[in-house]
């Protein structure tokens, strides 16, 4: 089967972020591009799910950035993805997310796909809303916060994460699946896997590929961004200084119940 | 003119070098420094306090492609020597010893019979040694001749088609749990390589204790008593001296890179430390004399990365002379060392503990100034090459 992994590249991320005042969008010259970290989980899900098949399963990444940010998606090939589609274009600028979503539907109905995968949110937007409007788009089952999944007889079954447990639900390929961090740590990259990944094709793609939808772009965003800030300064930390420990810790009892934190 | 907010450079990257390395460099420093975080770093104080290194990380530094990593073929990835160095470095950060296992392995035993041995050699030895099933070592230092392997007692001789291998090797790294030795002896037409199996009647090895440096890496004595050896076990490329010495300029190359890992893991151990330890009122950092010493310290890490990578470029487009390299480890040891010693200071007494890696490192360079040709014979190989006059030799 076919299974394609939707990545987001994002800005480093302990790299300080700057907003443009301007144009209200981030500064990504001179910050390092990496994979979003919630995207490598999705992608180490993919990778084991592939493993245990292995009946001649791929796994394509799929990215939609700038140019320039194209290299990083050679640590998901040197991860073991087979392929990549790097979708970019200069009229994706200012995509809102349910615009990131019907692009994406777009593109991956164009690459065609039996089970899509996705990281939970991004680290820079944070929005978490693309899996379930990408679900949305590509009119197929959409299974959300899965920590685990199989196949079974061409269906998916996994464990959706909730407040107070884990739901097992399953649903006919094809299907939009997205995970959490519980799926298992994102493997490292071996040397041959980084000098393979050389040679693995990322195939370029262009809005016009995929029939051009009106959502793309700054002109096709239903959301203004009015704003940005950056968080408030925090205040001075309380230092508690105590002879022993036992009083230490009474003191710090003391301010927490004095907040009713405790 | 649009000036652009230039960002505050980063500590620990201050001249921004990330920027000098390509994709492919960055995913390799990625996976190398996640691997020494998460297996190496937790545990390396006990392995250095119990002077061990666990069998078993062979072969998961195998598993990752690290051990013979910038040979061609044989299961080997094929990597840039600056790849290799960067992946020394990350070691090294870690422990010289973890280091100079993947040094001795890839740069030394598998290059040996990578660059000297029969295509049969290399078919039945590389594959296993690069998933680091088949343990390596290079035996050409013994106890009277260090700094001269000229002058080996080593021989071996002819005996019909065999040979007959008599003599002892010293401080060789993974002596005792090899498979097999690459042993250098004088042979009637001059020094010659030899692979020398384990179990191979004759061949014994007994691990040196008390050391008090590089303790989380074995370091072994061998014994050769009228070994015999089948023609076949010779290394049919290497003829004279030559050829340890091209091994050696190979690991020499990493341990530039090396030297740094351990100098930044002191440098970093120091300023997080000069930050958080109160005395009078202020942190440490804040008082002049220390800064002067994180200050001394940035200036040498910063100049012996930026010289390391700019050897290693120089070895991949193949115009690195073996001078090079003696200018390289001469530097980069020294300064790692210097760096350690000056960390050591700005954490008191807690720079004497295991708690802390800095000392762990410095005791380490002092092995790494020694072996792979000693600071002085680096001084005089710089010394012939400036003046033209050996001082080796009278």
């Amino acid at each position: 089967m076919k299974i394609v992994v939707t990545v987001k590249l994002v800005p480093d991320t302990n790299a300080e972020k700057r907003i443009d005042p301007g144009t209200q969008r981030l500064i990504r010259t001179g910050v390092e591009t990496v994979l979003n970290p919630y995207d490598e989980y999705a992608l180490e899900a993919a990778l084991a799910l592939k493993e245990k098949l292995a009946d001649g399963s791929t796994v394509t990444v799929l990215a939609m950035a700038p140019e320039a940010t194209k290299e990083t998606l050679r640590k998901a090939l040197a991860m073991g993805a087979d392929d990549a589609v790097f979708l970019t274009d200069a009229a994706l600028a200012g995509t809102d997310t349910l615009g990131t979503a019907d692009v994406l539907a777009h593109a991956l109905k164009n690459i065609g796909f039996d089970l899509v995968i996705c990281g939970g949110l991004s680290d820079d937007g944070s929005t978490g809303g693309v899996p379930g409007a990408l679900a949305e788009f590509l009119a197929v089952p959409g299974i959300t916060n899965a920590r685990s999944l199989e196949i079974i007889d061409g269906r998916v079954h996994a464990q959706r994460e909730t407040d107070n447990g884990y739901q097992v639900v399953s649903a006919a390929l094809p299907v939009m699946l997205s995970v959490t961090m519980a799926v298992g740590e994102p493997r490292y990259a071996s040397l041959k896997g980084i000098m393979g990944a050389k040679k693995k094709p990322i195939a370029p793609m262009a809005l016009a590929n995929i029939g051009a939808p009106g959502s793309a772009g700054a002109a096709g965003a239903k959301i203004s961004l009015l704003s940005t800030a950056p968080p408030p300064v925090r205040g001075k930390a309380k230092v508690v200084e105590a002879t022993d420990g036992l009083s230490g810790a009474q003191a710090v009892l003391d301010f927490l119940k004095e907040r009713k934190l405790v | 003119m649009i000036t652009a907010r230039v960002a505050s450079p980063d500590a620990l990257d201050f001249l921004n070098l990330d920027a000098l390395f390509s994709e492919e460099e960055r995913l390799i420093r990625e996976t190398v420094r996640r691997f020494v975080r998460s297996r190496v770093l937790p545990d390396i104080a006990q392995w250095f306090e119990d002077g061990i290194l666990p069998r078993e990380l062979g072969r998961e530094l195998g598993a990752l492609g690290l051990l013979g990593m910038h040979l061609h073929g044989y299961g080997c990835p094929g990597a840039s020597a600056t790849a290799y160095g960067i992946a020394c470095l990350e070691l090294e950060a870690g422990d010289a010893g973890v280091r100079s296992f993947a040094s001795v392995q890839g740069s030394l035993a598998m290059y040996a019979i990578y660059r000297w041995g029969s295509e049969e050699q290399k078919q039945r030895f590389l594959p296993g040694m690069a998933q680091g099933e088949t343990i390596g070592c290079f035996g050409l230092t013994e106890p009277d001749f260090g700094s001269n392997p000229a002058g080996m007692r080593t021989h071996a001789r002819r005996d019909g088609d065999d040979f007959i291998l008599n003599g002892t090797k010293m401080w060789i790294t993974n002596g005792s749990i090899a498979d097999v030795a690459i042993v250098w002896a004088q042979t009637d037409s001059g020094i010659a390589g030899f692979l020398v199996e384990r179990g191979m009647p004759g061949f014994t090895a007994t691990d040196i204790h008390k050391k008090i440096s590089l303790r989380a890496s074995i370091t072994s004595e061998l014994h050769f008593n009228d070994v015999r050896l089948p023609a076949s076990a010779q290394l049919p490329g290497a003829n004279g001296l030559s050829g340890p010495l091209a091994c050696l300029t190979e690991a020499r190359f990493g341990i530039i890179w090396g030297a740094m890992g351990a100098a930044r893991a002191c440098f970093e151990s120091a300023l997080d430390y000069s930050k958080t330890r109160v005395q009078f009122g202020k942190p440490i950092g804040g008082f002049q004399l220390t800064q002067e010493k994180l200050a001394n310290m940035l200036l040498e890490l910063q100049k012996g990365s930026l010289l390391a990578l700019h050897l290693g470029r120089m070895k991949d487009e193949s115009r690195l002379h073996p001078a090079h390299v003696s200018f390289g480890k001469l530097n980069n040891v020294r300064e790692a060392l210097a760096i350690c010693r000056e960390a050591r200071t700005i954490l008191g007494a807690n720079g004497v503990t295991l708690e802390y890696p800095v000392i762990r490192h410095m005791n380490n360079l002092e092995s790494v100034l020694t072996y792979e040709g000693t600071s002085e014979v680096h001084t005089l190989v710089l010394g012939a090459a400036l003046t033209g006059i050996d001082a080796f030799t009278g």
